[in-house]
């Protein structure tokens, strides 16, 4: 998992490991300071030779400066890479999401993918930092300071090594009985946000039924929660700082009392001494990095794991080797297909369904909520695959074309539709990026569009802010409509689009359909009988099942349910 | 709904104020408090005298070297240390603990408080504040304040003991010593001063060009169905390459000067230590100034000790910032008007004792308890459900009035609908009747009752709301039902799930009436979360019951079935019934178009047939509702 998200680093990988390599500079420099150290005090003050003392605090003065400079390069170096790295795994994941088929987006839901490249990405960039920043310095630290003090002292570092895996063991104990509560932390964390989040939506239910006390109980009870997981957490991670100060001490202390008995002894000198206990504090320090840096890898592991799902995620529907790139005409044809949301043949939302439909039809589809009309034009442009039988447009099955071909040439305007933020033409763009003036102004009065667009004041021009804000659901309908139009697909799909329209723009709407666009195939589903009563031919489902299929008359004959929506929609009007 | 992390850094504008008032959460812990104190000056004190007594040490050391070793005086010294450095630890281990007690409690009354301000203010805050901007003030800015209490107050109070207690020592060790001292700290704090500038200037933009980047993936993933449909992949790609190229250079820019900031104090630390170093060793060879080789060795670690918290606290300082200035946000909504209610009739149960109203616990009726401030009487008026406007004028905001002289009468047992297009007011007036917004006195009245005397809890527990939006909360299905009143039983929310025909799909549920509803119901359809609304209004049973397009994602074969026991449910109470479509509204007693905040037609669908008017328009789809 972290060798395919650390392949995201790509050509940021000169930085990355430039890093590193620089921070060993200044590592190397923070070691050989104290050894120095020890020759001003053992060389020079101690011998009473004040030019040693200015030659070696010369070449102090050099080696902080040769330490500064690497440490300022590393710093850039780092900044750069984890910037760098976090970059391309945004631009991966955006990538990766814009390759997501329907049935992909629905497994995340699009609030957790938007998490996932967000504050995901930053956790990641935050722990990458920390990484390359600490991951060879804090080692290294301990091992060149390790190895300095060997050679200064041999036996004196023998403290060393009995403090090292005391402390790294104690460490190593706390931090395996601390994730263990963090992760329990972070649920019951998110379950209080889980309840914040439902009080805003629900804000007007909340005090419609007079239940803020109710939800009040209820969060405090959460809090509670939230502040008990996270005192048994971190109670846990508080105690690693007093027991490395415990180490700390009790070595410096060591060092001291063996270091008197030696240099008395003339064993030792007392430079050495003081760099010891220089020493002591980068060792211990560093073991102490490291740990933390453990700590910061499991905060962001949940992060990492996250985007790991995403780019890892096999996008369903892709387009085949030797694509088809052209749709003969708008035939459409079902052959035995049976879809299941879940792949699941036990749990079918369509059912055998076959149908067969001649180009520049006209089709509507009827059915009750749950009736699986939506998921059965979805099969059209792919957006989900069958899980059995074959969908065909133009004779050919769907699976064998090239997906911008055959998306481009069925348009589908969907029941849950979103218009971006910017101006009207650049949303009816999206449709046709060259469409000209003309081209949008036509497909805007098929539409209907048209005469409510040139009221606003800016006109095409007007500024629609995020989600379409601006227009009321049955202009935005409209506009949908006009988008999908600019295609000027062989294919026209609309799922439950006028629903918010009143019924007279509604026909003027499937009049111009009828006049401008005889060579396309238009799919209608509707709630409103008035919307496809001209059909065709018209579709009832019910239970993921075709019913029967006829023109308005025929179906007000033979099929039941249709009558009887027909009726609930008549009664008590005069007409 | 994710947290949004794109808010521009903010500077916090009362400091001093803030932070005294995060003291103020902290009650109850003086002694816990005291002990934090105690426990980091003991802390802080242990490592500067360790130091110290590097000294004795080091002379008695270099002492034996020229004559007798005094070994008693060693030891001496050393246990010393030892004593000092375990108090050190001791203490550490101490205010860490006493400050984690503290921390975790502050920041729960914090978000206590949050919460409980949040239940009480008005709709009215709700629809100016957007739902991220105030999820963020849960996630983002308790995230940074519990940041700052759990490290930085401690960290604070130690670097400042440290620095002050090292430079002291400084001072009595060698005063020329520590004109170098102070120097360094010149310059430190100049170089604080220039990186910490262009650091937060950088930070500010890189917060800026997140904010976009996040904005755009947030919209594009939002709408990723339709940019599919579109074939849109590519251009979405390249737009979005710019926008992440954008936020590339502003964080690279930012983390640079944030990542050299901790090489240059070290070794600005180190170019210190070797200043130290020379000057000292010079002095110490003369024997200068008092200087020794012992105080040298204790002076250089000193030198060390005292830049480490001004790293430390240069550090954090951004940090900290960020912190209080997202508790001021929290405290800002902690300090907004909550709802008013000034309402002191309330609601009681009754029963009937001849022809007067008696309260009782008992009672089978519910009844208005009404105190008359002039005389001292308390009259019961029995709930009805009787609504009354009278020329009624409302605006959201003052200068965009959304009702226009709005008269009407709903008497007990009626059905009232609404229709007109979207904007027209036809929520605005059912967002009275349950005071969601507030109009001048006497202007509406309930049972006979001005509604602004009625106390807001008590009116709306006498009313059920169904909304356009369904809002289910996580729990059982049962839960959500039993929502409409707490206490019902079992068989009352059976019943109430049968009346509204939500029974049998509930039944087919994995677990029914058990099922687990999460996300918002994200499991159930819109249609079948509609049903549950229904049936938590029908459990709740008041007698008024008031359907914001109810059912307007229910299809009309689905609608016409639960017809009946929406006409159950709806029997003897008030109804009012604002809907899409028409056929929903038919058999109302009443029905009142609206257009532009006024009632242009009224009277029931054979009347408004025969006038031929817009309601005729309306339905025979000759005019658009949109």
């Amino acid at each position: 998992m972290l060798k395919k998200i650390l392949s995201y680093v790509g050509k940021y990988k000169k930085e990355a490991i430039l890093s590193p390599v620089t921070i060993i500079g200044e590592v190397a420099m923070e070691v050989l300071i104290p050894y120095v150290m020890a020759s001003i005090i053992n060389d020079g003050i101690q011998k009473g030779n004040i030019k040693h003392v200015a030659l070696m605090g010369v070449l102090m003065v050099g080696m902080a400066l040769v330490s500064l400079f690497f440490g300022a390069i590393a710093g850039r170096l780092s900044a750069v890479a984890a910037v760098g790295f976090a970059k391309n795994l945004r631009g991966a994941l955006f990538r990766k999401v814009q390759e997501f088929s329907f049935a992909n987006v629905d497994k995340f839901s699009t609030a957790s993918l938007t998490t996932r490249l967000t504050t995901d990405v930053t956790n990641v960039q935050m722990a990458f930092m920390m990484f390359i920043r600490t991951a060879i310095r804090a080692p290294m630290m301990l091992i060149v300071a390790f190895i300095m003090s060997i050679k200064l002292n041999a036996r004196l570092s023998l403290v060393f090594l009995c403090a090292i895996p005391v402390l790294g063991i104690a460490i190593a104990i706390i931090m395996t009985k601390a994730h263990p509560r963090f992760q329990a932390m972070l649920t019951k964390y998110d379950n209080m946000n889980a309840s914040v989040q439902e009080n805003l939506v629900g804000i007007r239910t909340v005090k419609a039924f007079v239940r803020e006390d109710y939800e009040k109980k209820k969060f405090t009870k959460n809090t509670e929660d939230v502040r008990k997981a996270q005192f048994n957490a971190e109670k846990l991670v508080i105690l690693t700082m007093p027991f490395m100060q415990l180490c700390m001490y009790t070595s410096i202390v060591a060092i001291l009392w063996f270091g008197g008995h030696m240099i008395t002894g003339g064993t030792m000198l007392i430079g050495d001494l003081t760099t010891f206990v220089t020493y002591t504090g980068q060792i211990l320090m560093s073991l102490m990095m490291v740990s933390f840096m453990f700590m910061m890898f499991v905060i962001s592991r949940a992060s990492i794991q996250r985007i790991y799902e995403v780019l890892t995620e096999e996008p369903d529907i892709v387009s085949p080797e030797n694509a088809v790139l052209s749709v003969q005409d708008g035939s459409v044809s079902f052959k035995n297909v049976s879809f299941s949301y879940f792949n699941d043949m036990g749990n079918l939302s369509l059912e055998k369904i076959n149908l067969d439909i001649k180009s520049g039809e006209t089709i509507g589809i009827i059915g009750g909520t749950g009736s699986s009309k939506t998921s059965l034009v979805q099969l059209i442009p792919r957006l989900y695959d069958a899980t059995d039988g074959e969908v065909l447009v133009g004779g050919v099955n769907v699976k064998k074309y090239d997906l911008d071909t055959l998306r481009n040439q069925v348009a589908m305007v969907l029941q849950k539709n979103v218009l971006f933020s910017g101006t009207i033409r650049e949303n009816l763009k999206w449709g046709n990026e060259n469409a000209t003036d003309e081209e949008i102004i036509e497909a805007c009065k098929q539409a209907c569009a048209h005469d409510f667009v040139t009221g606003f004041p800016d006109g095409y021009e007007q500024d629609l802010g995020q989600g379409g804000v601006n227009v009321s659901g049955g202009q935005k309908q409209r506009l949908c409509i006009a988008r999908a139009l600019l295609k000027k697909p062989k294919i026209l799909i609309l799922d439950d689009s006028t629903s918010a329209v009143d019924t007279a723009t509604d026909a003027n709407i499937r009049k111009a359909f009828r006049e401008n666009l005889s060579e396309t195939t238009v799919f209608i589903i509707a709630q409103r009988i008035s919307s496809v009563q001209d059909a065709d031919r018209i579709i009832v489902m019910d239970g993921g099942k075709i019913t029967d299929i006829g023109t308005h008359e025929e179906l007000l004959q033979k099929s039941a349910i249709y009558r009887e929506v027909y009726d609930s929609q008549q009664k008590g009007s005069d007409e | 709904m994710p947290p949004r992390k794109n808010r521009p850094m903010e500077k916090p504008s009362d400091v001093k104020g803030i932070i005294k008032r995060i003291f103020s959460y902290m009650y109850g812990f003086k002694v816990h408090f005291a002990l934090v104190v105690v426990g980091v000056i003991f802390s802080s004190i242990a490592g500067v005298a360790g130091n110290a007594l590097l000294t004795p040490l080091v002379n008695n050391i270099a002492d034996g070297l020229q004559g007798e070793w005094d070994k008693s005086k060693f030891i001496m010294i050393l246990i010393g240390m030892a004593v000092v450095y375990a108090v050190g630890a001791f203490s550490t281990f101490m205010f860490q603990r006493m400050m984690m007690q503290i921390s975790t409690t502050t920041l729960m009354r914090i978000r206590n408080d949050l919460f409980n301000k949040m239940e009480s203010l008005p709709i009215k805050y709700f629809d100016k504040h957007t739902h991220g901007e105030l999820m963020s003030l849960y996630t983002n800015d308790t995230d940074t304040l519990r940041e700052m209490l759990s490290n930085s107050i401690a960290q604070f109070i130690s670097s400042a003991i440290t620095i002050v207690g090292v430079f002291a020592l400084m001072l009595w060790y060698s005063w020329i010593l520590t004109i170098i001292v102070i120097v360094m700290l010149v310059i430190i704090v100049n170089v604080i001063g220039f990186i910490g500038k262009r650091s937060s200037k950088g930070f500010i933009a890189q917060q800026k060009a997140l904010g976009k980047a996040n904005g755009y993936i947030e919209e594009m993933i939002d709408g990723q169905k339709v940019v599919k449909v579109f074939c849109h992949e590519d251009k979405a790609i390249e737009e979005f390459d710019k926008l992440n190229e954008e936020l590339c250079e502003a964080a690279t820019r930012a983390n640079t000067f944030a990542n050299i900031l901790m090489p240059i104090m070290n070794n600005l630390s180190y170019l210190h230590y070797a200043a130290t170093a020379i000057v000292g060793g010079i002095m110490a060879v003369n024997g200068f100034g008092g200087m020794n080789i012992g105080k040298l060795v204790s002076y250089l670690q000193f030198t060390r000790q005292f830049s480490q918290p001004i790293t430390q606290v240069s550090q954090q300082l951004n940090s900290v910032l960020t912190a209080l200035a997202g508790a001021e946000r929290i405290f800002r909504v902690i300090d907004e008007e909550p709802e008013a209610d000034n309402g002191y009739v309330t609601l009681v149960k009754a029963e009937r004792k001849g022809n007067e109203l008696v309260e009782s616990e008992n009672g089978d009726i519910w009844a208005w308890r009404h105190p008359h401030k002039a005389d001292g009487t308390v009259t019961y008026t029995e709930v009805r459900g009787r609504v009354e406007f009278d020329d009624v004028y409302f605006g959201y905001e003052p200068e965009k009035t959304v009702l226009n002289g709005i008269s009407l009468y709903a008497n007990e047992g009626q059905k009232i609908a609404f229709v007109g297009s979207t904007g027209a007011g036809k929520t605005t007036i059912t967002n009275l009747i349950n005071r969601f917004y507030d109009v001048p006195d006497g202007k509406i009245r309930y049972d006979g009752i001005n509604i602004n005397k009625i106390k807001k809890s008590d009116l709306r527990r006498s009313q059920s709301i169904v909304l356009q939006d369904t809002h289910l909360f996580t729990g059982t299905v049962m839960d959500n039902i039993r929502y409409g009143k707490l206490d019902a039983t079992d068989e009352e929310v059976y019943a109430a799930a049968k009346l509204a025909n939500a029974d049998s799909f509930i039944t087919h549920l994995e677990n029914g009436y058990n099922t687990m509803l999460t996300a918002d119901g994200a499991n159930l359809s819109q249609g079948q979360r509609q049903l549950l609304a229904i049936a938590r209004a029908a459990v709740a049973n008041p007698p008024v019951l008031i359907l914001d397009e109810a059912t307007s994602s229910i299809d009309t074969r689905t609608e016409a079935l639960i017809e009946k026991g929406m006409d159950s449910l709806m029997n003897g109470r008030t109804v009012f019934v604002i809907a899409h479509r028409l056929s929903t509204v038919r058999n109302s007693n009443a029905i009142m178009v609206l257009e532009y905040g006024k009632i242009i037609e009224r009277g029931n669908h054979d009347a408004l047939i025969a006038q031929k008017g817009k309601y005729y328009q309306l339905y025979t789809g000759m005019f658009e509702l949109s």
